[in-house]
């Protein structure tokens, strides 16, 4: 199944000579008998590319702000930007008022001609004093778009001000879409925003319950971090806060009292992980709760951390409950499933997360990557002090924490600590690609024009990635699943999870589509003619 | 119907220039638009007699997009038809869009009339934007006059917006058809702006002394063949008027190096006074 390095100069050779180069270092033949291979990750995507990437403000009001439920996000901007980030995430969210959850709501200020002439500042001030008047929501957050930028409001003054007319915080996100090589960008200038404004900000000193964690990192994408919670929860696990699927600022301005940070999309959360840590010493630990084997793992590093004998046992106890519940309905899924092979090229955690489920049902994945990651999550975080910055990592400001002299606790001795983390990933990621097997390819920023050439070449049976790919390698025959928005399906986390993914690319394997598309030649002929009056020639 | 831009360094007469040459066309039966590309929206005082003009984008921001030709279009001094694009407020918005906007607004509008022998229009300070270059872009003003004098920094700029024009030039019609030089009295002023346009490949259209009498109309709202039409500088921009509406020389312009720029200034302006 695997490629060699002629087969992918052979698909590199359509690109000019300076391409070739570019898009070389991006993508690894695995070869993990030579030690570790280097991928260029996290740099701009050459001109003229088809790329899946999105823009700074996807990555910031689309992906970090948006799940936060009781704020009103504001998208400062032609409405186009508010619109279609409009609820195409699927970050779901609940609250016990109905009338503190705005997630279905987009606002936006619909600037116009004369508010780029003029400046938008009047307009965003109006915008969120109507917001105030109709929602009275706990905080606002106002991200910007690309004009914004260009003609220079203010967006920091005016949130300023409106915070002290209106007595709520106001957060602004300097997001224009251009900032940045890819929807990453925004996700460190929302990150930093609400470290830098909202954690910490609540007045709890002590969780109320035992075993307080926060979940950094987790979208609640179809419902993934209600399945979390509820495994958690079943545990004995108080959830603090969630950073930020169906989470709040309210539950987020105490994150600070939390024991111990789960991280389960390094790309986007790491380094707020490592700011709690310097700012109140909580400690973090990489999870993945895709796949029953990786959700189990996982319970099982959480239960060492805390260390207590009672936890470890009803963690066992809840795992031996789900795996016995959900292994007969895997079990006809893997029948399905065995034997096949997929790409998986999405996002910048889920690309080596969803690898996992695959081998679970026996399904291989031949080729992955991300879209947005940079190399510590294909390499591990190792590679970190070698990852030079450049002039766009420059672009994003970067907020440095220090010690709370009242908040900080040493959850841990330094001992604990360096014993637990031979053990389990504490502090640690080890990226994608030593999970991967020999001979698989790992491709960062894969576009249009290698998606095709790679399929052409491997005939994957099942292509996960996002809507901008899907309708493409349909065509192509091959089914194809989405793990950002999950189509129209989900939970896909913890162990329910892992049951709707086996019975959906099952779905995707089984079906029965093309025999139910009557193409036009059996309903028209294909000639037409017309008999003459005798019915002869 | 010859559309002309008149650019220059800020402050250096181009409003005054161009009103007061308006003036004198219109005196002599010219039909003529004078649109305003300045924030400010203040190239069409003398014209209008100091009436406050109501912008086209003031207007566009109060009545949305149902506006009047009459509600932006002001007749002023004989006949002469006036349009302030106008603008934001310093520091905030982009006044460049502004002035796209507004000449689109027009285009709309039909302000384009085909009995105007005359566009002119007046771009505020350098081009500092693509927005200020609108007036020259393809189907636009095919004719523009850059306002100087014998200072440095106003031939730097005129230097400046030549390159701008060069690049339009290249693409479209846009030609540069002389340099009016608005006297400040600086060292052998003649010589050297003459030389620097001919260095360009230009021509110098006109010398305009300096005569206080221009001020003097100034403070009374109007052009000086509107406040003394027997005036001596009546006389020069009537010429200028003239040098302009029989021109002929119209050139893709060579903007020089900061360096050759600086020898010209040497040679003509320094040393000849010397």
């Amino acid at each position: 199944m695997a490629i060699t390095e002629a087969q992918l100069e052979e698909i590199l050779a359509k690109y000019p000579s300076k391409l070739q180069k570019n898009r070389k270092k991006h993508i690894i033949i695995n070869n993990q008998e030579c030690g570790a291979q280097t991928i260029e990750a996290n740099t701009r995507t050459a001109p003229g590319i088809i790329t899946n990437r999105g823009c700074a403000y996807a990555g910031c009001k689309g992906v970090v702000l948006g799940p936060l439920k009781d704020m009103v996000h504001i998208t400062h901007g032609p409405i186009g930007c508010a619109y279609y980030t409009w609820g195409t995430r699927r970050n779901k969210a609940r609250t016990e008022d109905l009338a503190q959850n705005f997630i279905n709501y987009a606002v936006s200020t619909d600037m116009q001609e004369s508010d780029i002439v003029f400046g938008g500042e009047k307009k965003l001030a109006k915008v969120i004093d109507e917001v105030v008047e109709n929602f009275h929501p706990k905080a606002i957050t106002v991200s910007a778009t690309c004009p914004v930028g260009l003609i220079g409001d203010d967006i920091n003054a005016v949130a300023k001000a409106a915070e002290e007319r209106h007595g709520i915080p106001v957060l602004a996100f300097s997001c224009e879409g251009y900032k940045g090589v890819s929807q990453s960008a925004g996700h460190h200038i929302a990150n930093n925003g609400l470290m830098d404004k909202v954690i910490g900000a609540g007045t709890m000193e002590k969780a109320n319950g035992k075993y307080p964690i926060n979940l950094l990192g987790e979208y609640n994408i179809g419902g993934d971090g209600w399945e979390v919670e509820r495994i958690l929860t079943d545990i004995g696990y108080d959830i603090v806060a969630v950073m930020t699927g169906d989470g709040s600022y309210e539950d987020l301005k105490n994150a600070h009292v939390s024991e111990l940070n789960l991280v389960q999309c390094h790309r986007s959360i790491n380094y707020i992980a490592e700011m709690l840590e310097v700012k109140y010493g909580t400690p973090w630990l990489k999870v993945n709760f895709i796949g029953v084997q990786s959700t189990i793992e996982t319970l099982r590093n959480m239960a060492e951390y805390f260390g207590d004998p009672a936890l470890k046992a009803r963690t066992e106890e809840v795992i031996a409950r789900e795996v016995a519940r959900i292994e007969p309905m895997m079990e006809q899924y893997k029948k399905v499933c065995e034997g096949k092979t997929a790409f998986c090229f999405v996002g910048g955690s889920r690309g080596h997360h969803y690898q996992g489920l695959f081998g679970e049902l026996g399904i291989d994945t031949v080729l992955a990557g991300y879209e947005f990651a940079h190399r510590d999550d294909y390499e591990g975080r190792q590679v970190l002090p070698d990852i030079k910055t450049d002039a766009d990592s420059k672009n994003i400001p970067e907020l440095h924490v220090n010690q709370d002299p009242n908040r900080f606790k040493l959850k841990l001795s330094p001992e604990k600590m360096a014993e637990l983390k031979d053990r389990i990933p504490l502090s640690y990621y080890a990226g994608m690609y030593v999970d991967m097997k020999e001979g698989t390819i790992m491709v960062d920023d894969l576009n249009h024009y290698e998606t095709e050439e790679f399929i052409k070449l491997l005939k994957p049976d099942i292509f996960a990635s996002g809507i901008k790919d899907k309708y493409v390698v349909q065509k192509m025959g091959i089914p194809a699943k989405q793990i950002h928005s999950y189509d129209y399906s989900g939970p896909y986390a913890g162990f329910n999870g892992a049951v709707n993914f086996a019975r959906d690319v099952s779905m995707g394997f089984a079906s029965p589509t093309w025999n139910f598309i009557v193409p036009p030649w059996k309903e028209e002929p294909l000639l037409t003619g017309k008999v003459n009056a005798e019915g002869v020639a | 119907m010859r559309q002309v831009a008149i650019y220059g360094k800020g402050g250096i007469g181009k409003s005054t220039t161009t009103q007061n040459t308006v003036a004198a066309l219109a005196e002599a039966g010219k039909h003529i638009m004078v649109v305003g590309c300045d924030p400010k929206a203040d190239s069409t005082r003398l014209l209008l007699g100091g009436l406050a003009q109501k912008t086209v984008l003031d207007t566009l921001r109060d009545e949305g997009d149902d506006i009047d030709l009459e509600d932006i279009l002001k007749p002023g001094f004989r006949g002469t038809r006036c349009v302030e694009s106008g603008g934001p407020e310093p520091g905030v918005g982009c006044a460049g869009r502004g002035i796209i906007t507004s000449i689109n607004m027009l285009e709309s509008l039909g302000a384009y009339t085909p009995d105007l022998d005359y566009v002119f229009y007046d771009v505020l300070g350098d081009v500092v934007c693509g927005g200020f270059a609108m007036p020259i872009r393809e189907g636009k003003a095919e004719e523009i006059y850059i306002v100087g004098s014998g200072e440095l920094m106003a031939l730097y700029a005129a230097n400046n917006i030549s390159k701008g024009i060069q690049k339009y030039a290249v693409s479209g019609k846009v030609r540069l058809g002389g340099i009016i030089c608005n006297s400040r009295k600086a060292d052998n002023e003649y010589e050297l702006v003459k030389a620097f346009a001919e260095e360009l490949g230009s021509q110098m259209i006109h010398f305009v002394p300096r005569d206080n009498i221009v001020q003097r109309a100034e403070i009374n709202k109007k052009t000086v063949i509107d406040f003394d039409a027997t005036a001596d500088q009546a006389n020069e921009y009537r010429t200028l008027a003239k040098a302009i509406d029989g021109n002929d020389m119209f050139v893709i312009p060579k903007p020089m190096t900061q360096d050759r720029l600086e020898e010209v200034m040497m040679k003509h302006g320094f040393l000849d006074a010397l």
